[in-house]
């Protein structure tokens, strides 16, 4: 899919992939993620908490919500802080948040005790994103992270991932909004034949 | 067990047990199949009761097999199986727990009921308890193994029935073991405790091997 | 959701508090005297002795599970061509009676079996056509719980009903047809004698007492399924609301 990909990111920074529609950006997200295997090539963490797999310093925010429609939205994240184990990492420094102030910060306090089915898709997405929030992680993977968002929300997840950057962690993202991100670099994804470097990088 | 382990039993168990879940499904499902077959081999209360223990074990069977697609599906088709694979929790626990969870929203009401349609089998009570004590010690195989179906269907939009034919061959030993165990308990000379013995171990070689297998093929499934 | 919240409902709401208490009050009379009667002073079978007795909370428990499936087949109907609002609430609550009372009759039917045949189960016609019953309404429960949406799961059912009520008759007919295919006429049947006064009394009495009973259960059950539809409207206004102090205020029932 890829080839001559190089890239490196340390913390407090956010690299912004962009391109056209199928280049592969999500491939690209879900390769760091772990869930697809390179063919050649490594990806390295450094310092990261010793005898883990990078995946398991990452949050992966992708297209689907992961939220089960018959629990409540409390019960939703309630599972996920559990089951997600932590990583915690020198450098990084972003304590959890218990799940109800989570959901209060989305702005989806009051559906806590409603079943998720009855939240509608922006909901969801947010519920989702506090997913985010109560497990810390320092690698947040984001793709498209504005979908179904409103202006609201939208500034909210803004504050989320500056907070996030001002604590030392790293983000991910491929999208097609400006994001107002403190530290940036620029990733475009070109194909191969058009343009002799695939890479292009910028600081902000 | 870690507080992750038990979210994760609470989490599917009421999952299968809300609007939508299919718990009690497969109870009635197992009755229905009881109810059918005298209609194919005729009221006759003997040749029932001979049968009879052959019928529950089968009904169990077909009960468990066809409630199990939906085990890994469900979670793969929101993303949950992604999120999963990254929590930095062992995948061959997980997919144990999940078992469980699912044996215990599915497979131990199959075996409470299990005596209650050995009634309509005419199944003397020691043979029903015998049934239904290998059907406790057999069902947890029978899921174990049905997992590795579920898993290697995971992404396919109609596995359920990909799923029978793949496993039923591996489920026949459980059945043969299942079904001898309660005939030795109703024939006498035949010693109970062997073919139930037997039961017993295969029920644990399959709490071994499920979720490795199942692990391997649900890795191999994201991508 | 207006509909819900507006039309019918509310008014039957109002019918059914009026009602219930006087429902409930004959019922308990009914039962009073029927369970008096069939107790004391009905004679005992001289062949059957006391087991006689089962037959009074048996048959009309028989009779009911016949009685529901013709209601929850008349509110499909209701369900599918009028779209009455209240036709597949009167669906959803009808069937776990049905099922009950029909699971009842299989009971006590296999409790009078024990000492008559020897075994509390022969798959003699009848048991079996009523067995088969029992899986249709559990069936239709489970159809109605797996869907989310009650007016979805609503229509479902009430095809699969009326479909069902349809193939009654010829379940029943093909029952029969394999029953006597197997089995020449050796099974008792419950239809010995012609009912004598001192027995028809008491059965009549409790078949009233029992038909109470349904209505009873019926109206709850419906109640609370109009309840529960609306708090299940609230609290998709409450997800749906930024402030749920606002949408509290705005989701009060008009009348």
């Amino acid at each position: 899919m890829f080839e001559d990909l190089s890239f490196s990111l340390e913390g407090g920074c956010a690299l912004v992939v962009t391109g056209a529609n199928g280049i592969g950006k999500s491939s690209l997200l879900r390769t760091l993620a772990g869930l697809v295997p390179l063919a050649h090539g490594s990806i390295r963490l450094e310092g990261g908490v010793p005898d883990t797999p990078p995946e398991e310093h990452i949050h992966y925010f992708g297209h689907q919500d992961a939220v089960k429609p018959a629990l409540s939205a409390l019960e939703n994240l309630r599972f996920w802080q559990s089951f997600s184990a932590a990583a915690h990492v020198s450098g990084f420094s972003d304590g959890p948040v218990k799940p109800l102030e989570a959901l209060d910060i989305l702005g989806i306090g009051h559906t806590a005790q409603l079943p998720a089915a009855f939240l509608s898709a922006g909901q969801k997405r947010r519920l989702s994103l506090c997913r985010l929030l109560v497990t810390p992680r320092p690698i947040w993977l984001m793709d498209e992270p504005t979908a179904a968002l409103d202006r609201v929300s939208e500034t909210q997840l803004l504050n989320l991932m500056n907070t996030h950057l001002a604590a030392g962690g790293l983000i991910v993202t491929a999208t097609h909004a400006d994001l107002a991100l403190e530290k940036t670099l620029i990733l475009h994804l070109q194909t191969g034949d058009t343009a002799d470097l695939p890479l292009e990088e910028a600081m902000q | 067990m870690s507080p992750w382990a038990i979210a994760l039993f609470q989490r599917d168990l009421r999952l299968s047990v809300r609007v939508g879940g299919s718990a009690l499904v497969g109870v009635l499902f197992f009755l229905a199949v009881v109810t059918v077959i005298p209609f194919g081999v005729g009221p006759d209360l003997n040749l029932l009761s001979r049968i009879g223990p052959a019928i529950l074990w089968i009904g169990a069977l077909l009960a468990t097999l066809l409630g199990l697609d939906r085990l890994f599906q469900a979670d793969r088709d929101d993303g949950t199986l992604d999120l999963m694979l990254m929590a930095g929790r062992p995948l061959e626990l997980v997919v144990l727990i999940k078992c469980l969870a699912h044996w215990v929203a599915t497979g131990l009401p199959l075996v409470a009921a299990a005596p209650l349609l050995a009634v309509f089998l005419n199944i003397d009570p020691l043979a029903m308890g015998a049934v239904t004590l290998t059907l406790l010690v057999g069902t947890p195989a029978l899921t174990l193994i049905g997992a590795i179906g579920a898993a290697l269907t995971v992404s396919l939009r109609r596995g359920g029935l990909l799923l029978a034919v793949l496993v039923v061959p591996l489920a026949i030993p459980v059945l043969i073991f299942g079904v001898s165990s309660a005939d030795a308990a109703i024939h006498d000379p035949v010693p109970f405790l062997t073919p139930f013995l037997i039961l017993c171990a295969l029920s644990l070689i399959a709490a071994v091997i499920g979720p490795i297998a199942s692990a391997a093929a649900l890795r191999f499934a994201t991508d | 959701m207006a509909f819900w919240d507006y039309a019918n409902p509310t008014r039957f709401l109002k019918l059914v508090q009026v009602v219930l208490p006087w429902l409930t009050g004959l019922c308990v009379l009914a039962f009073g005297a029927g369970l008096y009667m069939s107790f004391f002073v009905a004679p005992e079978d001289y062949q059957q002795g006391q087991t006689v007795r089962i037959m009074y909370i048996h048959v009309p428990a028989a009779w009911l599970s016949m009685m529901c499936y013709s209601i929850m087949a008349v509110s499909s109907l209701g369900t599918l061509v009028w779209k009455h609002p209240l036709a597949d609430v009167s669906a959803k609550a009808a069937a776990p009676i049905g099922a009950a009372f029909t699971f009842m009759a299989l009971v006590t039917g296999s409790l009078w079996g024990k000492p008559m045949w020897g075994t509390y189960w022969v798959w003699d016609a009848r048991l079996t056509s009523v067995l088969v019953l029992l899986i249709m309404y559990l069936g239709l429960m489970t159809l109605w719980r797996t869907m989310d949406d009650p007016i979805k799961a609503g229509k479902a059912a009430a095809v699969l009903t009326l479909v069902g009520a349809l193939n009654l008759p010829v379940i029943k007919f093909s029952v029969d047809w394999w029953n006597t295919l197997h089995q020449p006429a050796s099974v008792m049947r419950m239809d010995g004698p012609t009912i004598h006064l001192d027995i028809l009394w008491p059965l009549l009495v409790m078949a009233v007492a029992f038909t109470l009973l349904f209505f009873v259960l019926h109206l709850m059950a419906m109640r609370n399924e109009i309840l529960r539809r609306r708090v299940r409207t609230l609290r998709l206004r409450a997800a749906s609301a930024a402030h749920p102090r606002s949408a509290v205020a705005t989701a009060q029932p008009a009348e």
